[in-house]
């Protein structure tokens, strides 16, 4: 029996891309595409359904097409094209409770998958070396990204409570990067000279786009629940990745790098939020031994060779895209 | 008395018929040459010119087009002034016998400079320097090309080998004159927990530590830190790449479950910062964190006890008022600091004694006990109490302060 695969988020290129993976997968029967906008690149043979996720429609659809898989990738990073941060948090939040809603109540649904991301767990000097998935943020989130992620764990959740007998499955990834990623993050990376806060060097964590889309694929067809931490093995500290990129850097004290950053965001340069700015300063890092011995993903890329890769195609920028979930 | 007298003779007194103004100088002023019986430059010059090209273009065969000769000749203009003592005195140096003299000196030959260069090499490196100059290039290389590993934690090893280790040392040694004792009692491989006690206002205990274990056990000793360390701009960066990380029990049990030797302050802030007065008289160990996880991960406490280091910098004031405002837990005041700027800041050289006691071992306990708060407290003391008194004996074993 093949799976009807729902995939929100489709008109963002890894939204795009990852139905059209699944499309191609021979245990995944039918793949369907749901986004306000219609996806820019080539879906192949996805089914797209323009729709809403903030409205009610979206349960019709889940009747109507007999769907028992939802990827839920639609949380956005940055406002991006779609506008404010009212509208950002609109669609993250409202959109994502919505979905969850038509879930509950769709009697076909019967594994969920949603892409968080390890920016949950926040920043800061009192953070643990490497975070478990039974770990929270040593200080709640209070704006931006982290909290709408952290808001919609708190959704997911509760929707696993009410519906135990749907496999929920919550992937945390590391800050994804690869040639074809728009992100804040990749695009720090592509600044002509990279700023950093002067006195730290923190550790990053990567997963490879290929890898993101793995993970997912994996989970959409085994459906192992739970919360799982995904990234490439190892890591690197700003400072190693800012030569291995071989870019100028500059180290400024950090209220600079925060002034510099906003000024940035205002000229639509880079999207450098505050939140990214701790990031920037303190590091993170994420325990994956639950991805290995109970989902049972393997990344290809470990977090050097995944930035490898992104250097290699740094030069042409990609200009499709709107910003990575 | 001869000699003297003979010594006295040839003092020179005067110009010694040198043209210049009897400086003692062997290059006279440019004043003083202009005096000079020879200085008919302008006239001698047009005539000169040709000769000295001809000439220097017969004499050396690798002279070539007139763009190497034109310096050359400006170089041997300059000479007649500058050893005519040599070729017997300025009366006698006419304007055909400039290019007849010794050949200008050009520097030092470039063989005279490699081998100059090969024995620096030698000094430096010893015997084998080719091999060792090539791993300090590549070590170079690597480094600003970033392709270099940092574990988990942030720990760079190649960086804390060769630089920071490589910068205590001499401080450990010299300075500190460091004497370890019981070093078998650290096991040579799998996890273990340092316990020592904590003094000296700024944390250098630990760095001898670490550099004490690093050259005796040939191990590396992971640090736990207070988060101030790493709230601090440029501390927080190097206390990652040396290998430490928060003081706190996730990252405790993770690095001793995964086989490390893991050093801990449980005194902390409260251990450094203590005045003067109450030297080695142990405060609060914490609230026995340290215990619990080494009762949680099975691993053997090591009792550590550090004398010297409370006399680096005899804390005798603090302001806490503006260590508030900063946000740091005191602003040492000790006989030299703020008074004697910088220099206040070097630490006085007292001799330091490092003893490793013998283990106590936690595998007995069963991992659940670790929740048994009586048993983590009775551990505490008794790790307490074992520093305490190896402190005390080792005061009374040493001879002063600074022998």
């Amino acid at each position: 029996m093949g799976r009807v695969v729902l995939v929100t988020g489709t008109s963002r290129d890894i939204g795009r891309r990852f139905a059209r993976a699944a499309a191609g997968d021979p245990s995944i029967e039918r793949v369907i595409g749901v986004d306000v906008v219609p996806p820019r690149g080539d879906i192949g043979d996805v089914s797209f359904v323009r729709a809403d996720i903030r409205n009610p429609v979206i349960a019709k659809v889940l009747a109507k097409e007999d769907v028992d898989t939802v990827v839920h990738m639609s949380v956005i990073a940055t406002p991006g094209s779609a506008g404010g941060r009212g509208t950002m948090k609109e669609l993250n939040v409202i959109g994502s409770m919505q979905l969850l809603a038509a879930c509950q109540k769709s009697t076909t649904v019967e594994r969920l998958v949603v892409k968080s991301t390890t920016t949950v767990y926040g920043s800061s000097p009192r953070d643990p070396a490497m975070f478990t998935e039974d770990m929270g943020p040593k200080r709640l989130p209070s704006s931006g990204y982290a909290k709408d992620v952290y808001e919609i764990e708190g959704y997911v959740r509760g929707f696993a409570r009410r519906r135990p007998d749907v496999d929920v499955t919550l992937i945390r990834a590391a800050n994804v990067v690869g040639p074809h990623v728009v992100s804040p993050l990749t695009n720090y990376f592509r600044l002509p000279v990279i700023p950093r806060v002067l006195g730290f060097d923190p550790r990053l964590q990567f997963l490879h786009e290929d890898d993101l889309l793995r993970v997912l694929r994996h989970a959409a067809v085994t459906g192992a629940p739970g919360t799982f931490n995904v990234a490439g093995d190892g890591l690197l500290t700003l400072s190693q990745a800012v030569r291995r990129l071989g870019t100028p850097s500059v180290a400024m004290p950090r209220f600079a790098v925060g002034r510099l950053g906003a000024t940035m965001r205002q000229a639509r340069i880079s999207d450098f939020s505050p939140e990214q700015l701790v990031f920037l300063t303190y590091g993170r890092g994420v325990d994956t031994t639950r991805m290995r011995t109970q989902l049972g993903f393997e990344p290809a890329y470990s977090t050097a060779a995944a930035f490898a890769d992104f250097c290699r195609d740094l030069a042409p920028a990609p200009l499709e895209g709107a910003g990575r979930g | 008395m001869a000699e003297e007298a003979r010594d006295a003779v040839v003092i020179p007194i005067g110009t010694g018929g040198r043209p210049g103004r009897g400086s003692g100088s062997a290059r006279p002023s440019s004043a003083a040459r202009n005096l000079a019986p020879s200085a008919k430059k302008p006239a001698v010059k047009p005539a000169v010119r040709p000769a000295a090209k001809k000439a220097s273009a017969k004499k050396r065969p690798s002279g070539g087009g007139p763009a190497t000769e034109v310096p050359r000749v400006k170089v041997a203009d300059a000479p007649p002034f500058q050893d005519p003592a040599a070729s017997g005195g300025p009366a006698t140096v006419g304007a055909g016998e400039k290019v007849a003299g010794p050949p200008p000196r050009t520097g030092i030959p470039v063989g005279d400079w490699l081998a100059a260069a090969q024995g620096a090499a030698k000094d430096v490196f010893g015997d084998d320097w080719e091999r060792r100059l090539a791993e300090l290039m590549a070590f170079v290389r690597r480094r600003l090309e970033g392709d270099y590993e940092v574990d988990d934690y942030g720990f760079d090893r190649e960086l804390t080998e060769r630089f920071f280790m490589a910068a205590l040392r001499p401080v450990a040694e010299k300075w500190f004159r460091l004497e370890v004792r019981g070093l078998e009692n650290i096991p040579a491989e799998g996890g273990a927990l340092v316990v020592s006690n904590h003094s000296g206002t700024v944390p250098l205990d630990g760095l001898m530590t670490m550099l004490a274990v690093h050259d005796n056990a040939h191990r590396f000793l992971r640090p736990l830190g207070a988060d101030l360390v790493f709230k601090m701009p440029v501390v927080s960066s190097l206390a990652r790449k040396g290998g430490a990380t928060l003081a706190c029990t996730e990252d405790a049990e993770r690095m001793l479950s995964g086989g490390d030797l893991v050093g801990v302050w449980p005194e902390g802030f409260k251990g450094i910062g203590k005045p003067f007065s109450e030297r080695y008289k142990l405060q609060r160990f914490g609230r026995g964190g340290f215990v619990s996880a080494a009762l949680r991960t099975g691993v053997p406490i090591i009792p550590l006890s550090v004398v010297g280091a409370e006399e680096i910098y005899p804390l005798v004031g603090n302001v806490p008022s503006l260590a508030r405002l900063l946000g740091v837990p005191y602003i040492p005041i000790t006989p030299f600091f703020p008074w004697l700027g910088p220099l206040g800041m070097v630490p006085l050289p007292s001799k330091w004694i490092l003893e490793f006691g013998e283990p106590i071992r936690t595998d007995s306990y069963d991992a659940a006990e670790a929740e048994d708060p009586m048993l983590v407290f009775n551990v505490t003391d008794q790790v307490r109490e074992t520093i305490q008194h190896t402190l005390f004996d080792l005061l009374r074993e040493r001879d002063g302060v600074f022998s």
